[in-house]
C-alpha cells in the first residue's frame, strides 16, 4: 500500500472514529450519573442533524444559527425524556431501564420517520462544496473532515475542562462517584441527572450536524451509530471518557482498514466482533484497571 | 401425573376448536392464516418468557435464533444436488430418505434434503450456536448482556444479508412443504388451512407442556431463585451458570423451531426476520405478557402478532410497539395479566353468588 492511500484510509478512519468517540462520551456522561445505558443515544445525533437540515432549508437562517437551534432543541428533548420517563421511577431494575430506553429510541425514530420521511438528507458543506478538497501530504480530503476533527476535538477538551474546573462539573463527578454522599454535601443529584441527559443530547446533536455533510442523514441511522458508540465506550471501559476517545479513533481506524481484508457488506461485523471479544475476555475495557473492575459487576 | 396443571390446556383446546368453528361457519377462514403464523411466532415468545421471566436474563438476539432455524431449514431443502444425483452416495442417501426428489413449478427436478432432516439439522445447529454464544454471554449481566445479545443478532442479520447461499437481501423462496406424516403437511396452501391450524397449535401445546413442566420442577424453582438473587441462589448450592445456559439453549431451540415451521408454512424467509427490531418486538410482547406469566405471554403473543399480521396498526406499527414497551415498563412492570387473575375472578363470582343466595334466604325468612 502506497503512503498516500494509507493516509487516505487513516484520515477517513479518524474522521469516523472521532464521531464514535463523541457518541461514546454521550453514553459515558449519562452512565456516570445514573448507571443507565441510554439506548436512545444515537437518536440524539440523528435528531440534531435533521433539525439543522430543516432550518437551513428555510433559506433565511444562517448555518451557524441553524446548528445552534438544532442543538438547543435536541437538548430540550433530552431533558424532556429524562423528566417524563426516568426521573420519577424509584429503584428501577436494569432490565426495566433497558426496555424503557429502547422504547424511547423506537418512538423518537418513528416520529422522525413520520416528520421527515425516508429520504436521505444532507447538510450543506460548512466551507466549499462537495467537490472541493484539501491536499495534505498527498492525500486529498474534504474540508469538512477538518471541521469534524476540529469540532470533536473542541467538544472533548471543553467537556474535560467543564468536569475538572466548573462547580457544576465537579458536582456531576461527585454524583458519579457516590450519589448518596453527593446529596449529603448539598448537591441536587436529581438536577445533575437531568443535566447529564441534556449535555449528552447536546453533544450528540452537534456531532450529528458536523458529520451530516459527509455521512448524510436518514431517520433510521441512529441505532447503528449507538451500537458503535457503545462498542467504543466498552472498549475504553464504561465511564472513562479519555479512553473513549482512544477507543473511538481505534475503532474508526479498524473499520477503515478492514475494507482491505473483508467485503464492505461485513464492515459492521468487525465492530461487533470486537465488542463481543472484549465483553467476553475483559469487560472492564482495555484500559480498565484490575482493582477497579473487581468492584464492579458486569 | 398432576392433572390440575393440564386443566388450562384443556380449556385452551376448547377455545382453539371454538375459534376454528366460528371462522368456518362465518366464512372468515382467512383469519386462521394469521393465527397460524402468530402461533409459530409465539413459540419464540414462550422461549423468551422462560429466559426473561424465569431465569431473569434478557436477550435482544432471539430473532437471530429464529432466523438460524428458518435459514438452515430453507437452505437445506432448496439446495439442488441434482448434478451429483447419479453418484453412489446420493443414491444411498435417497434410499435412506435423507434426500428427496421433487419438481418445482417450472417442472425442473430438484434433489434436496428432506424437511425432517433439515428440521433436525436446524435444531442441532441452533443448539451448537446457542451453547457457543451462551457460555460467554451469560457471564454478563444487565446492560452488558443486552448489548452482547444485540450484537449477536446483528451479526446474524449481516451474515444472512451478505451471503449468496442465503439469498442476500432477497432471502430464500420456494421452500417446499414439510410433510410431518404422509398425510400431514405444513404448507400455506389454502386447502390445507384447517389442518395447518391444528398442526400449529399442536406444536405450540407441546412447547407449552415442556415449559409448564419445566417451571413446576426443580429446574423451575432454581431459575426463580436465580431471578430473585443470583448470589443467594449460588450460595444455597444452585449451579446458576448451568441452569441459565440450559434455559438459554432451550429458548433458542423454541425460537428456531418457530423459524423452521413458519419458513415451511410461508414457503420462504427473508433477512428482516432476523432484524434487531424483531428481537425488540419479542421482548416487548414478553414484557406486556407479564414476563414470568406463560399464559399471559402466549395470549399477548397470539393477539399482538395477529393484529400486526392483519395490518391493524398500519404504518404506526413500530410506534405502537415502542409505546407499549414504555407504558408497560413505566406503569405495569409485571404485566397486566396476573397469574391469579382467573382464580380471583372466580372467587369474586362465587362471593357474589353467595351474597345473592344469602339475600334470597333472608327475603324468604322475611316473607315467612
Amino acid at each position: 500500500m502506497s503512503f498516500d492511500i494509507f493516509l487516505q484510509y487513516f484520515l477517513s478512519g479518524i474522521t469516523v472514529g472521532s464521531i464514535y468517540a463523541v457518541v461514546a462520551i454521550g453514553f459515558n456522561i449519562i452512565y456516570n450519573t445514573t448507571g443507565i445505558i441510554n439506548f436512545a443515544q444515537g437518536e440524539f445525533v440523528i435528531l440534531g442533524a435533521l433539525f439543522a437540515i430543516t432550518f437551513t432549508r428555510t433559506g433565511f437562517i444562517p448555518l451557524p444559527l441553524a446548528i445552534l437551534f438544532a442543538v438547543l432543541i435536541t437538548t430540550g428533548i433530552g431533558a424532556a425524556i429524562e423528566i417524563v420517563f426516568i426521573k420519577w421511577i424509584k429503584n428501577p431494575s436494569v432490565l426495566r431501564l433497558i426496555i424503557i430506553t429502547i422504547g424511547i429510541s423506537i418512538i423518537s425514530r418513528e416520529t422522525a420517520h413520520h416528520i421527515w420521511g425516508e429520504q436521505v438528507m444532507q447538510m450543506p458543506y460548512f466551507t466549499g462544496t462537495s467537490t472541493s478538497s484539501v491536499i495534505i501530504l498527498g492525500a486529498s480530503i474534504a474540508p469538512q473532515v477538518l471541521w469534524v476533527l476540529g469540532i470533536s476535538g473542541i467538544i472533548v477538551i471543553v467537556l474535560q475542562l467543564f468536569f475538572k474546573f466548573t462547580l457544576t462539573g465537579k458536582a456531576m463527578r461527585a454524583c458519579a462517584a457516590n450519589r448518596t454522599a453527593a446529596r449529603l454535601c448539598g448537591i441536587n443529584a436529581k438536577m445533575m441527572v437531568t443535566l447529564s441527559f441534556m449535555i449528552s443530547a447536546a453533544i450528540g446533536a452537534l456531532a450529528g450536524c458536523i458529520t451530516s455533510p459527509i455521512t448524510q442523514t436518514q431517520y433510521d441511522m441512529g441505532s447503528p451509530l449507538a451500537i458503535k458508540g457503545f462498542v467504543v465506550a466498552i472498549v475504553g471501559g464504561l465511564g472513562n471518557s479519555t479512553a473513549a476517545v482512544v477507543g473511538g479513533l481505534l475503532l474508526g481506524l479498524i473499520e477503515s482498514f478492514s475494507i482491505i481484508f473483508i467485503p464492505n457488506a461485513f464492515k459492521d461485523v468487525a465492530a461487533i466482533i470486537i465488542l463481543l471479544v472484549i465483553l467476553f475476555f475483559k469487560p472492564s475495557g482495555i484500559f480498565g484497571k484490575k482493582e477497579e473492575s473487581a468492584l464492579k459487576e458486569f | 401425573m398432576d392433572v390440575k396443571r393440564y386443566r388450562p390446556i384443556a380449556v385452551l383446546l376448547i377455545i382453539i376448536v371454538f375459534i376454528q368453528l366460528i371462522c368456518t361457519f362465518t366464512g372468515t377462514e382467512f383469519f386462521l392464516t394469521q393465527i397460524i403464523m402468530a402461533a409459530y411466532f409465539s413459540l419464540v415468545i414462550l422461549g423468551l418468557c422462560l429466559l426473561m421471566g424465569h431465569a431473569g436474563q434478557i436477550s435482544l438476539g432471539h430473532a437471530g435464533f429464529f432466523a438460524i432455524g428458518g435459514y438452515t431449514s430453507a437452505t437445506l431443502t432448496t439446495i439442488n444436488l441434482i448434478d451429483i444425483a447419479d453418484s453412489g452416495v446420493a443414491g444411498f442417501l435417497k434410499g435412506a430418505g435423507i434426500l428427496f426428489l421433487r419438481k418445482d413449478i417450472y417442472g425442473e427436478e430438484i434433489l434436496s434434503f428432506s424437511p425432517w432432516v433439515a428440521f433436525i439439522a436446524a435444531l442441532v445447529v441452533t443448539i451448537l450456536i446457542a451453547f457457543l454464544i451462551g457460555i460467554p454471554v451469560l457471564r454478563l449481566k444487565g446492560h452488558y448482556l443486552a448489548m452482547a445479545t444485540l450484537g449477536f443478532g446483528m451479526i446474524i442479520t449481516t451474515i444472512v444479508r451478505g451471503t449468496r447461499i442465503f439469498g442476500e437481501a432477497d432471502g430464500i423462496s420456494s421452500v417446499p412443504a414439510f410433510d410431518l406424516l404422509p398425510v400431514l403437511r405444513v404448507t400455506g396452501k389454502s386447502i390445507y388451512r384447517i389442518e395447518n391450524y391444528y398442526i400449529a397449535w399442536f406444536i405450540v401445546i407441546i412447547a407449552l407442556i415442556i415449559s409448564l413442566n419445566l417451571i413446576n420442577s426443580r429446574v423451575g424453582r432454581a431459575l426463580r431463585a436465580i431471578h430473585g438473587s443470583e448470589e443467594a441462589a449460588r450460595a444455597i448450592g444452585i449451579d446458576t451458570a448451568r441452569y441459565k445456559l440450559y434455559t438459554f439453549v432451550l429458548s433458542a431451540v423454541f425460537a428456531a423451531a418457530g423459524g423452521v415451521f413458519l419458513t415451511h408454512y410461508n414457503g420462504g424467509i427473508g433477512p428482516s426476520q432476523s432484524s434487531v427490531m424483531k428481537s425488540v418486538r419479542y421482548v416487548a410482547i414478553v414484557a406486556v405478557g407479564g414476563m414470568d406469566n406463560i399464559w399471559g405471554c402466549l395470549f399477548m403473543g397470539i393477539l399482538l402478532n395477529f393484529l400486526t399480521l392483519r395490518g391493524f396498526f398500519g404504518t404506526l406499527e413500530e410506534v405502537v410497539f415502542g409505546g407499549i414497551l414504555i407504558v408497560f415498563m413505566l406503569f405495569f412492570p409485571r404485566g397486566i395479566l396476573k397469574p391469579g387473575m382467573i382464580t380471583s375472578f372466580r372467587n369474586a363470582i362465587r362471593k357474589c353468588g353467595l351474597k345473592l343466595f344469602r339475600m334470597r334466604g333472608k327475603s324468604k325468612q322475611n316473607a315467612a
